[in-house]
């Protein structure tokens, strides 16, 4: 796969009072992330080329894909591909990237999901309205230990959106 | 022309009523917004002048404007200038602040900033400034404690 086709399209930086070996816990232990990301447990090979997955809490997978960076606890990065929703399945994977950086006394996170083909913004709705939710939590839970009861649903349009990318094979374009 | 926006979203623990005072309070916003040096001071009335002035005895104002709309405690809009370019409607800017209930104890506040000048510092700085002060916001208000610097 070619990493340097993939160009950010939403980044969400958030700083929080903790370490950055805590938040590099938060983002990858399953005890953290079903707090925090809708119930999702990460369940990650932790190496280059590893399989990751969130897993729903039955087991069944929501999203798949590989870690393309492993570097704790500075730098996680994979591809995602989302398997529980049957429209979302034919779409092409994108790279979400987390970088932990001390500042200050404290961590910045940066986590940005990029995609290697021009994705409508009806599509990129659905990263702009999930991520602020899921790292408001996260970082909630790091400094309160409670996670936030956020309700999580794709925007209006964004399933339409999906569908018609997929049966045009939009991103087979340009 | 096309004006560049920075959209910042976040969910905090706590009231419509708490995050809009912590956004328009002289001594709040003074405790969070910058590790606190700096403090937001208007009387918040449609028409009015608003200043993010330097949190201390000089009272220097970094950010100067006009509140366009204020209603507490779910909209307050305002714009946004550096005061050597506050007569330049060129370089002056828009912020919108939402706060809206989420669910239960949850609100959103969805920080809209504006009518930014491309390529221009003020861009710049609020892009990376806007993260750093809401995270604060969010801290202060959930923890009682700022994001230490």
């Amino acid at each position: 796969m070619d990493i340097a086709k993939f160009k950010p399209n939403t980044v969400y930086v958030t700083y929080i009072a903790s370490t950055p070996e805590k938040v590099w816990q938060a983002l990858t232990d399953p005890a953290f992330t079903r707090q925090y990301f809708g119930g999702f447990a990460i369940d990650v090979e932790p190496s280059e080329g590893g399989a990751f997955f969130l897993r729903y809490p039955d087991g069944r997978v929501h999203m798949s894909g590989r870690v393309i960076d492993w570097s704790p606890p500075r730098r996680f990065s994979c591809t995602w591909l989302v398997e529980g929703m049957a429209e979302f399945r034919a779409l092409p994977e994108c790279l979400v990237t987390y970088e932990i950086e001390p500042a200050g006394g404290a961590v910045k996170l940066t986590m940005t999901e990029a995609h290697s083909w021009a994705v409508p913004d009806a599509i990129l709705a659905g990263g702009r309205a999930g991520w602020p939710a899921i790292l408001s939590s996260l970082k909630s839970v790091l400094e309160t230990g409670k996670p936030l009861d956020i309700k999580m649903a794709p925007p209006e349009g964004m399933v339409e959106a999906v569908k018609q990318a997929v049966a045009a094979k939009a991103w087979m374009k340009g | 022309m096309n004006k560049p926006s920075f959209v910042y979203v976040t969910y905090i623990r706590s009231t419509p009523e708490k995050v809009w005072d912590a956004i328009t309070d002289i001594k709040i916003s003074g405790q969070y917004w910058g590790g606190g040096c700096h403090r937001n001071v208007s009387d918040w009335k449609a028409g009015s002048k608003w200043e993010h002035q330097r949190n201390d005895e000089s009272g220097v104002a970094d950010v100067v404007g006009t509140v366009i709309e204020s209603k507490r405690p779910g909209r307050l809009v305002i714009t946004w200038a550096a005061p050597s370019e506050a007569a330049d409607p060129e370089k002056t800017s828009r912020v919108v602040f939402e706060i809206e209930p989420h669910k239960d104890d949850v609100v959103r506040l969805t920080v809209t900033h504006s009518e930014l000048e491309p390529g221009s510092d003020m861009l710049r700085g609020i892009s990376s400034g806007w993260p750093l002060v809401l995270s604060s916001l969010k801290s202060f208000l959930e923890t009682g404690k700022v994001v230490p610097k």
